[in-house]
């Protein structure tokens, strides 16, 4: 009962080590100055898809959408456990809203085909929007489980996992193939292997095979490519034209949320209020706390 | 994120360092393990890449998964329930992770599921565990006991327990101390016998068993029965199945998360590993050299750690309306401190380099003799080598772990009363510190082991080629101090020979130690400093503090301090 799995994961910037300049002027997010790093909750969706992997058996396929660089978390996915590394890259993706991502990831999808369990995860930390996963399954027209805390059975043809949701779990059963978002807790994320990072640290992207041939004469891209194959070392590079994307749908020209205006808030302390230490001062806390929707 | 690798200035300047390239080609067959095994390196630089990544993970794991429950895990520490050893559940969690990592045969074969790297390399990773929680050093140090097996058992030894000690399945034990036989291993009395078939049997008490409770043990015992001296010791493996009662564990000062326990054998099957009666003089021997580095490498681990925490809290504590950092005696104290951890690491670095190189040495002659090669010049230079390492290894074992414990205390004054509290960690790192210079040999018994090389003045090539070499501006004034110790230990050395009285020799050893010490190591950090300007105010203090200290070594030599040592009796009362 082999179980294939696709991941889609995500190269977010640092938000949790911001320092100064990290904000431009216009109040948008000046990504060169912050680290990139792995989507912490797609690292706990790798850790699901390996663990199917570990039980039944089968492959784990890492995607990516992104810039060039992002090239960096598919090598942490090979570092992990997972079988191939595929970055989709165009210069014609730029500019990505959720529908635009969901429709080259969908198709993304499609051309890997052979597929139980697709895994992502919850959202990423820099957009907060937790829509890319359900609207890949939307396209993909199969079902999906998000906010998944635990898989509790998987058989020929189904799974059965457990769901947080507000105040609880729900337990959920599902056809495959399905599309399930992790959330953060769901499990802890197994460690970089060292033989794997000795042998995949060299992995590369066509674009970064490219890079190798410029200025060398003696060097081809396609040979490298071979070269990089058969070793096992090369992550595949899919554009629009790989996929044969309708352009329309993609990047900048796909999306149609536009930012009306961003606005950097800082936070800080206006007055206080002084609780007094009893039931009752405590009760009218809580009230107060039940009237504005804080608490409840 | 921090990362007790990348984050450690002084420990990536002796990475960036390292040479190594002699040991590594050795060891890759030249860069033909490639073919075979897609994760070995192709090329010395691609080695060195290797290790600074593998370096980086395990600095990774030790700042953000161990060291956050090595408070945890010295609260709980190991328990012993229904006869049963438990861990502590961080120490269980961070054992589990280091697996996964793929962290526990750094020093193994390839083909055995290791990393095949240098010991140099491991060491930085045990020097990190060790910062990070100092007693699961005791477990993740252990994979010198698979190094012993690569060495000295049988391939099907080799194959059957190796891949187990990889995959950190097995964790192992050094079953050496007896109730009797502690820093004297040939009084050991477990004894071994034969069945008429020829199968070992184990049959005794072992105590003081660190992590005793460990699949797989590596046992001293006495398999020439009537014999009374090493001679009649060899060295077996076994399981610690049923017949192997854990009768107790011990309640320590510190390295709590380590099981220190009593064993008792009731006729456990054995294999003898290599050949008999060289259990102690061969075997144990190996093992326990490279133990003892290992526990300078624990020494560095937690004086790292004290030094950040004093650091970090004189930089917070205000006192008198300014942090205490800013208080010449405190600050003066933390220079101090950096000095000597800085020394320290120049000391243990060197050792292991050498380490690496006479056990290199080692199997190419025995490499050379199978094909019937000429072996003479390999045979110099690791006569060379293992004359270095007799000396060095004590030497950093014992001047390591006085340290240690020394830069604890100061961290913990530093910390004030707050530091004597059971909350703050320094009152932790201050007990972990005080076994380093009790096991694996006391402080006592490195300075016997380190005094004839110093006696001998076997340095005395490599501190005269030093002296010779070109030293920038105000290292010339230190390098005139470094003469000037040398001639001061030439004083010593000669008043002590002149006075041929074996008592008082064996009393002033400990100065005549320390004073080869700080020549050593003064050499190593001035010549550290003439190839980088951050190292020129370390060079300046420790020479300038050598000199004072021994002054104060000579002075105890030549006045006859312990002339009176004849009195014992009479003061002793």
């Amino acid at each position: 009962m082999i179980k294939n799995s696709i991941v889609m994961v995500k190269q977010v910037p640092d938000t949790a080590n911001i320092s100064g300049q990290v904000m431009k002027e216009d109040g948008t997010v000046n990504r060169a100055k912050l680290p990139a790093i792995f989507n912490y909750e797609d690292r706990v969706a790798l850790e699901f898809a390996l663990q199917v992997k570990d039980k039944f058996g089968g492959k784990v396929t890492a995607i990516t959408m992104g810039p060039p660089r992002a090239s960096d978390v598919l090598r942490e996915c090979l570092y992990m456990g997972a079988d191939e590394a595929i970055l989709i890259s165009d210069r014609k993706f730029a500019g990505a809203d959720t529908l635009a991502t969901s429709y080259v990831l969908a198709e993304t999808i499609k051309h890997i085909g052979n597929y139980d369990f697709i895994f992502a995860g919850r959202q990423a930390i820099d957009g907060d929007t937790a829509q890319v996963g359900p609207q890949t399954a939307e396209k993909l027209h199969i079902p999906q489980i998000t906010y998944a805390d635990e898989i509790l059975a998987v058989g020929e043809s189904s799974v059965k996992i457990k769901k947080k949701i507000e105040g609880g779990y729900e337990i959920l059963e599902s056809s495959l193939p399905v599309l399930v978002t992790v959330i953060k807790d769901a499990a802890f994320p197994r460690p970089f292997q060292a033989k794997r990072i000795m042998a995949y640290k060299n992995a590369k992207t066509l674009s970064e095979l490219e890079k190798l041939t410029e200025g060398n004469s003696l060097l081809y891209v396609d040979q490298l490519q071979d070269e990089y194959e058969t070793r096992g070392l090369y992550i595949k590079t899919l554009t629009m034209d790989d996929l044969k994307l309708d352009e329309s749908r993609c990047g900048i020209h796909g999306s149609p949320t536009k930012v009306y205006k961003v606005e950097s808030v800082v936070l800080a302390g206006s007055h206080h209020q002084i609780v007094p230490p009893t039931k009752e001062g405590i009760g009218d806390l809580i009230d107060n706390l039940l009237a504005d929707h804080i608490l409840g | 994120m921090p990362n007790f690798f990348t984050d450690n200035k002084d420990l990536l300047f002796h990475f960036d360092n390292l040479d190594l390239k002699e040991v590594v080609d050795f060891y890759e067959d030249n860069y033909k393990q490639a073919d075979k095994f897609n994760f070995a390196p192709v090329n010395y630089d691609d080695a060195k890449e290797n290790f600074r990544r593998i370096l980086e993970i395990t600095g990774d794991i030790a700042a953000n998964y161990i060291a956050p429950r090595s408070s945890g895990i010295d609260e709980e520490g190991a328990t012993f329930k229904d006869g049963k050893v438990h861990y502590a559940k961080g120490t269980r969690e961070s054992l589990d992770l280091l697996s996964k990592a793929e962290l526990m045969g750094m020093i193994l074969p390839r083909e055995y599921g290791g990393l095949n790297f240098p010991t140099t390399i491991y060491m930085f990773a045990v020097e990190m565990i060790s910062r990070a929680d100092a007693s699961l050093m005791n477990i993740f140090g252990l994979q010198d006991i698979g190094r012993t097996i690569v060495e000295f058992g049988s391939i099907e030894q080799k194959q059957e327990f190796l891949p187990h000690f990889s995959s950190g399945k097995y964790t192992a034990a050094m079953a050496l101390t007896e109730p009797d036989a502690g820093s004297d291993l040939q009084a050991v009395k477990l004894t071994a016998y034969q069945d008429e078939k020829g199968n070992w049997f184990l049959r005794g008490v072992k105590r003081f068993i660190t992590n005793g409770n460990g699949e797989v043990l590596l046992v001293l015992a006495r398999t020439e029965a009537g014999t009374k001296d090493a001679r009649g010791l060899s060295m077996l493996v076994c399981y610690g199945d049923e017949t192997v009662k854990v009768r107790r564990i011990e309640h320590k000062l510190g390295i709590h998360g380590s099981p220190t326990c009593e064993l008792q054998f009731n006729d456990t099957p054995a294999q003898l590993v290599g050949a008999r009666r060289f259990g102690l003089l061969k075997y144990v021997l190996y093992l326990m050299n490279r133990a003892r580095v290992g526990i300078g490498a624990q020494s560095l681990g937690i004086s790292q750690e004290a030094y950040e925490q004093a650091l970090k809290y004189a930089k917070a504590r205000e006192q008198f309306g300014k942090p205490i950092y800013n208080l010449p005696v405190v600050s003066n104290m933390l220079i101090d401190m950096r000095v000597s951890l800085e020394a320290n690491r120049s000391l243990f670095y060197n050792t292991c380099v050498w380490l690496d190189k006479k056990e290199m040495l080692e199997t190419l002659v025995e490499r050379l003799k199978a094909d019937k090669k000429p072996v003479t010049e390999v045979n110099e230079r690791l006569k060379e080598a293992t004359k270095v390492l007799n000396l060095l290894t004590p030497l950093t074992k014992y001047l390591l772990s006085e340290s240690s414990n020394k830069i604890c205390f100061d961290s913990l004054q530093i910390h004030g009363g707050t530091g004597y509290m059971h909350e703050f960690g320094i009152e932790r790192l201050s007990r972990d510190a005080r076994i380093t210079n009790i096991y694996e040999g006391t402080s006592q018994l490195q300075i016997v082991a380190a005094s004839g090389g110093v006696i001998n003045d076997i340095l005395v090539e490599y501190f005269n080629e030093w002296e010779k070499k070109e030293y920038k501006g105000s290292l010339i004034n230190l390098l005139g101090i470094l003469k000037e110790i040398r001639v001061i230990f030439n004083e010593c050395l000669k008043y002590i020979k002149d006075k041929k009285d074996p008592n008082i020799q064996d009393v002033a050893a400990k100065d005549l130690v320390e004073l080869y010490g700080y020549i050593y190591i003064g050499f190593l950090v001035l010549n550290e400093a003439n190839e980088d300007q951050r190292k020129v105010f370390t060079a300046r203090r420790y020479i300038l503090d050598a000199l004072t200290k021994a002054r104060k070594n000579a002075e105890a030599i030549k006045n006859e301090l312990y002339s009176d040592i004849l009195h014992a009796d009479t003061i002793l009362i």
